[in-house]
């Protein structure tokens, strides 16, 4: 099961048959395998990585951090998943340390994403603080190089 | 002037690899799959990188000793008793090298007299034949062939040995035809080297990258220390062709005549690579296995596929390619592998670019990404189907 799921981390595309080449098992149980991982929410999605600076200058992407006020009986668990609805939010992960909710929010512009934070986040009764950061540049993501093609290199070709 | 005058007689039986006439039709086509080249798709690993880079900060920009750092030297002697129980000085039984080729030349050369013969087992790497023959040597062929696993037989060894037989190349695991040799098979081999009192070059380039059974180096079998000079390096198994990094190991009465000719033909082996390969050595273990891994899946693709197409493959055991029959498509190595580059942009390698005997087979690199190899097979898979033998 690890076995399919690294593979499948890696390059979510493959076929049944390739992984099952790959792994010398059968196609039918490479299907079944990743049914179970879909049925017992292990794997969740599959969605591609996507350089989007090169489709859409302007979009932009925010990290957040939020001080929280936990609640009573329902601890930091309720606001986050509250701000998880929100579609403009990426990913809302609960941390240790100096603040307690990471919010990553992507925008069409610098506004509509401090307006989100403005209207949306910073306002509700749980939320004490934010702090917005932007993104300037992005350099990698889930395990993958953002990286021009190597244009410079001259390499053996052939033999 | 006329230069056939000038130019050295040895040169004479030397051709241009006959690959090369492929990379023409290459230039200036940027639809083409090449499982043609010899080499990892991975960029050395980052950490070995690193440590070079470290060495470069630090200035460390002069030669070294001869026979390379005594550090690198004393890693690669753990490495081998690690891997291979065997015991290597590296006062001066190791000699670091420019690359595994450098190896196997500064070997030859330190061996050979004019007209000694240098048995090679074919198909395999194509430097060998050249490497004896600009050393004073003969070359002499040992076919070995697809019923055998292309595996060297003490027959065969036997009926190639006359009185001139000086060296025997061991190309295992094997480029092109990804066969290995097994202890047992090694016994045998060895009893007629032993016999024949042949020295043994053993090239060990691919030792790292065997697949559900472990390398066995020929030096490990009894009587044959004494006479196996081991080659191996860093391309292969740690992704660092381009370092140029290799070294030779065997009896200090071998290595050391070997090192003199190293002194004054390279001085000693880039610094930097030699940095960097000391941090392979320490801590690259992991990257090996998780390489060897990625080549296995791989293998194991290209093997079920090439087999179902009809392209009959025996399982390569080691190194990083396949050797499929095309015998089905009725067509010699070479017009397989021109048509199939010409009309289906994938280039791969004919058979008898390794030896005579390899006609009838081409090589194809899996040492690409899983893309590339899945879409190569696929246009493998049209041109057979335009040829008719798959419907």
């Amino acid at each position: 099961m690890r076995k399919v799921l690294e593979l499948l981390d890696k390059d979510c595309r493959l076929a049944a048959s390739e992984i099952a080449s790959m792994l010398d098992m059968t196609v039918a149980e490479v299907e079944e395998k990743i049914r179970k991982l879909e049925d017992e929410k292990i794997i969740l999605g599959y969605r591609p990585i996507i350089d989007w600076e090169k489709v859409d200058k302007e979009r932009i992407s925010a990290l957040i951090e939020i001080h929280i006020a936990p609640q009573q009986g329902q601890g930091f668990e309720r606001v986050a998943r509250r701000i998880s609805q929100y579609d403009e939010v990426e990913s809302v992960y609960l941390m240790s340390g100096g603040y307690d909710l990471f919010v990553s929010i992507r925008g069409k512009t610098l506004k509509e994403v401090a307006m989100f934070v403005a209207e949306k986040l910073a306002p509700l009764k749980e939320v004490t603080a934010t702090a917005t950061h932007f993104v300037l540049q992005k350099f990698k993501k889930h395990g993958v190089r953002f990286e021009q093609k190597d244009e410079g290199q001259e390499r053996l070709t052939i033999l | 002037m006329n230069y056939d005058n000038v130019l050295s007689s040895r040169l004479k039986n030397i051709k241009p690899s006959g690959i090369r006439k492929f990379f023409d039709l290459l230039v200036g086509r940027d639809d083409v799959i090449s499982l043609g080249i010899g080499e990892p798709d991975f960029v050395t690993p980052w950490h070995i990188r690193d440590a070079g880079i470290y060495s470069l900060e630090k200035g460390y920009t002069h030669y070294t000793p001869n026979a390379g750092t005594m550090e690198l030297r004393r890693e690669i002697s753990n490495y081998l008793k690690r891997k291979t129980k065997m015991e290597y000085d590296p006062k001066d039984e190791i000699l670091v090298t420019v690359g595994g080729s450098e190896a196997i030349d500064v070997a030859l050369r330190a061996l050979v007299e004019n007209g000694d013969e240098v048995l090679i087992p074919e198909p395999s790497f194509v430097c060998y034949g050249p490497m004896a023959t600009l050393s004073g040597a003969t070359p002499v062929p040992i076919a070995t062939t697809k019923e055998t696993n292309f595996k060297l037989t003490p027959d065969a060894l036997k009926a190639a040995i006359t009185p001139k037989s000086k060296v025997i190349i061991l190309p295992f695991p094997c480029n092109p035809t990804g066969a290995i040799m097994t202890r047992e098979e090694l016994e045998t081999v060895s009893k007629v080297i032993i016999e024949n009192n042949l020295i043994a070059i053993s090239d060990e380039i691919y030792s790292e990258l065997t697949y559900d059974i472990e390398h066995c180096t020929p030096a490990s079998i009894p009587g044959m220390r004494e006479r196996t000079i081991v080659v191996n390096g860093f391309s292969k198994a740690y992704a660092m062709t381009g370092w140029r990094l290799g070294y030779a190991t065997g009896p200090r009465e071998l290595i050391k005549p070997m090192t003199l000719i190293h002194q004054y033909a390279i001085m000693s082996a880039p610094t930097t690579a030699q940095y960097a390969a000391v941090e392979a050595l320490k801590n690259g273990d992991e990257d090996i296995a998780e390489m060897r891994e990625e080549y296995n899946r791989r293998r194991r693709v290209i093997c079920d596929r090439l087999n179902s197409l009809g392209l009959t493959c025996f399982e390569p055991r080691g190194a990083f390619y396949v050797f499929p029959s095309i015998e089905i498509t009725g067509l010699s190595s070479e017009e397989f592998c021109e048509r199939l580059l010409k009309e289906h942009g994938v280039a791969v390698i004919p058979g008898n670019a390794f030896g005579a005997c390899g006609e009838g087979f081409v090589r194809c690199c899996y040492a690409s990404s899983m893309r590339d190899l899945t879409e190569a097979l696929e246009r493998i898979e049209a041109f057979l189907k335009k040829l008719g033998c798959v419907k």
